[in-house]
């Protein structure tokens, strides 16, 4: 379904909510992304959708508004959408311009470093801006900013996951093998600090080498390149699935594969039907004629966190959203088995993160045992006492 | 000889009498029908052995159970196969199936024996059936996933509560209209009304708590909630919630927490938790209100307490995830 189409469909659902123009509340809501440009791949399998993220997003305006016609409140969404190669400057005008008028509520897909920027400008410092796309720990750390708040987990809190796993399975040898580009220095490094964090231990750290067709000979060229003498599971970061898929079942020693590939740790999967799960994912696959992603969860998140402060407070008013947000009444029931809340700290919104393979949950962490004053969910990611984040709070 | 003959005749009569006895023991007992949500199967226990007598193959993911009036009849929400079933007592034949909707998940009878409240998780509606002419009669929109499902003893009102949208509905059944919306904590999953129909109560699963809502203003007077030493807040789900009639006690399933709460009226203070089986969902008082038997999802079997001592005494395991209980009286066992 064509994004044309899809605005007209909310814009549609929005006018025929029946609800009387002078009592209700409006509350308008700006989805900007910029298309991510994805590298070319071995296999021809792997495939992103192209309304990745919006679909999620019109979900949870649809859910909005379902709610909101008992209530007088409509909800809309509008949407800023840029090409991967589109001018960086003149994204940033558009953005600004659309930011100018007003407080806004902002929902924002993009790379971390046009996050920061947008929300530098000073026509964004009044408002909410939800990020939902940027795993980067230092977003939640020294480069946090006081107007933007996490729906996506961070990788810390995805390879603390693992590393919860790791531990509680006895697995603590790990063999690292890092992909070559930035994306997945970042992924194992943050599964380095998980392996300090959680007292496990990494036996041998390779950076993989690109020569082969692993379509062809990966059953020659992974166990030699996996040859050790021991290690109970082996961690790959590769988070463009360039190559980890092909080191299942190939390593030298018979073990585990976790991380971009085998053991996989989500915000979101079409396997997770607990909960009441399998009610979200069928009203997402009814809506988009395909599975729920993690981009469409930490949007669809997003947008209800939103909607659960306007139900709760009232009034579409950007401040009082997000100080209820942060405040202690604040919950959304994320169909992960726990309430959702947001880290008063860094903004962050604390969940559940299940390790899945292609067909089912394997685990949901936090891990059971894993013990905390507050709440088990902050034993996941960077936690109060340690954040490095200084400049997030209500002012 | 005449005495002999007496005494053969008095043993005869009082053995027939104890072998009739015998065979017939399951009449003067309670039967239960549990729902088995994996299974596709109602089990059947007789609740003076506490044991399954029969195992009945229905239609697929049945949830919500609950029995005619008249007691005749048990209704089963087939969830996905997108219908009611209509079961026979008698015999346990299926008569028919009424038109439910898609995804029927719990359900509410009337006191008119004839209008049945259907929750449609997945469209956010609620379908009103009508059972003798098997027709639906009126579709309300309601909140994002409607689950629970309440009809007032005076009939009234009829209650859907919408998980996702975590609210109340209040439905006026004569004009099968919604009149009031009361918001609650998140997820709520099971609204029941107390006898005099004065208090509506309604479950919130994540929220973690029981709101009572006085159903005159439609506004929450109260909320309860819970604590159990040694377990985490996050388990205690607070589903199923059972009243007795005598306006004594309140019980409430705890899902995860595997723990039922009892909640004394009076003060609506947690007297007592129970620990029964894995993630228990829903329950069923018996007539008398002596005995309280709970579905245990994932242990897969139901647990029976003493309501007197509050003890589990018993646990009787059954299909694949037990949903939804309903009790028959044994005035109304079939004779076998």
């Amino acid at each position: 379904m064509s994004l044309f189409r899809i605005c007209c469909l909310i814009a549609f659902f929005c006018l025929s909510a029946g609800v009387r123009a002078q009592d209700s509340v409006n509350v308008d809501i700006l989805y900007i992304e910029q298309k991510i440009e994805r590298p070319p791949v071995l296999s021809n399998l792997v495939s992103w959708p192209d309304d990745e993220g919006l679909q999620g997003a019109s979900l949870a305006i649809n859910d909005n508004n379902t709610t909101g016609k008992f209530l007088g409140q409509i909800y809309a969404l509008e949407s800023l959408i840029f090409a991967t190669d589109h001018d960086r400057d003149d994204a940033l005008e558009q953005i600004r311009q659309a930011l100018a008028d007003h407080a806004r509520l902002v929902v924002l897909n993009l790379p971390a470093s046009l996050l920061l920027d947008v929300s530098s400008l000073d026509d964004a410092q009044d408002d909410l801006l939800f990020n939902a796309q940027a795993a980067d720990n230092e977003l939640r750390q020294a480069d946090c900013r006081p107007n933007v708040l996490h729906t996506v987990p961070s990788r810390a809190m995805h390879t603390d996951a693992l590393a919860q796993f790791f531990t509680y399975r006895k697995w603590r040898q790990i063999f690292l093998i890092e992909g070559n580009r930035a994306s997945d220095k970042a992924l194992a490094a943050s599964m380095r600090n998980s392996v300090q964090k959680f007292g496990l231990q990494i036996v041998e750290d390779k950076t993989w080498i690109e020569d082969a067709d692993m379509r062809r000979t990966a059953s020659t060229e992974v166990p030699v390149f996996t040859q050790s003498s021991k290690y109970d599971v082996v961690f790959v970061a590769d988070e463009d699935r360039d190559f980890s898929q092909y080191i299942l079942y190939n390593t030298w020693l018979p073990r585990p594969v976790a991380g971009s590939a085998g053991l996989t740790p989500v915000t979101w999967s079409p396997v997770i039907e607990q909960w009441g799960a399998a009610q979200l994912q069928s009203r997402f696959r009814k809506l988009s004629n395909r599975d729920m992603s993690s981009r469409d969860y930490a949007n669809w998140s997003a947008l209800r966190s939103i909607g659960e402060a306007v139900t709760r407070t009232g009034v579409a008013d950007t401040e009082l959203i997000k100080r209820y947000i942060l405040s202690a009444d604040f919950e959304l029931a994320g169909f992960k088995g726990a309430s959702l809340s947001y880290r008063d700290w860094n903004g962050q919104l604390r969940q559940p993160i299940q390790l899945v393979h292609a067909n089912a949950v394997v685990a949901s962490a936090p891990i059971e045992g894993y013990l905390h004053q507050l709440t088990e969910l902050d034993t996941l990611g960077s936690d109060r006492p340690e954040t490095q984040c200084e400049s997030f709070s209500l002012q | 000889m005449k005495s002999s003959m007496f005494i053969r005749k008095t043993i005869a009569l009082s053995l027939s009498l104890a072998v009739y006895g015998l065979c017939a023991s399951s009449v003067w007992a309670h039967w239960l029908y549990v729902s088995n949500e994996k299974d596709d199967t109602i089990s059947i226990i007789d609740a003076s052995t506490n044991e399954v007598i029969n195992t009945i193959e229905v239609g697929e993911r049945p949830r919500g159970v609950t029995l005619s009036h008249d007691f005749t009849r048990l209704f089963i929400c087939a969830s996905d196969s997108d219908t009611v079933q209509v079961m026979s007592i008698a015999d346990n034949k299926i008569l028919f199936e009424l038109p439910s909707g898609e995804d029927p998940e719990q359900f509410a009878l009337h006191p008119d024996n004839r209008h049945l409240y259907i929750a449609n998780e997945d469209d956010a509606i609620a379908t009103v059936v009508d059972i003798e002419t098997r027709e639906v009669v009126a579709q309300i929109d309601v909140g994002v996933e409607p689950e629970g499902m309440a009809v007032s003893h005076n009939g009234k009102y009829a209650i859907v509560t919408s998980e996702t949208s975590n609210m109340a509905h209040w439905i006026d059944t004569e004009t099968q209209e919604i009149v009031a919306n009361t918001l609650v904590d998140q997820r709520p999953r099971d609204a029941e009304f107390t006898l005099d129909d004065s208090e509506l109560w309604v479950s919130s699963e994540i929220g973690g708590t029981v709101s009572i809502i006085d159903t005159e203003t439609k506004l929450i007077k109260h909320v309860i909630n819970f604590e159990i030493p040694g377990i985490s807040v996050d388990r205690i789900q607070p589903v199923g919630m059972e009243l007795t009639s005598d306006g004594e006690l309140a019980f409430i399933a705890l899902g995860p927490s595997n723990h039922v709460a009892v909640v004394d009226r009076a003060s609506l203070r947690v007297k007592e938790y129970i620990l029964v089986g894995r993630r228990v969902w829903h329950m069923a008082l018996t007539p008398e209100e002596d005995k309280l038997y709970t579905t245990n999802g994932v242990s897969g079997d139901v647990t029976m307490v003493d309501v007197a001592t509050l003890r589990a005494e018993k646990t009787i395991k059954v299909g694949r995830y037990p949903w939804g209980v309903a009790v028959l009286p044994k005035e109304h066992v079939p004779q076998q």
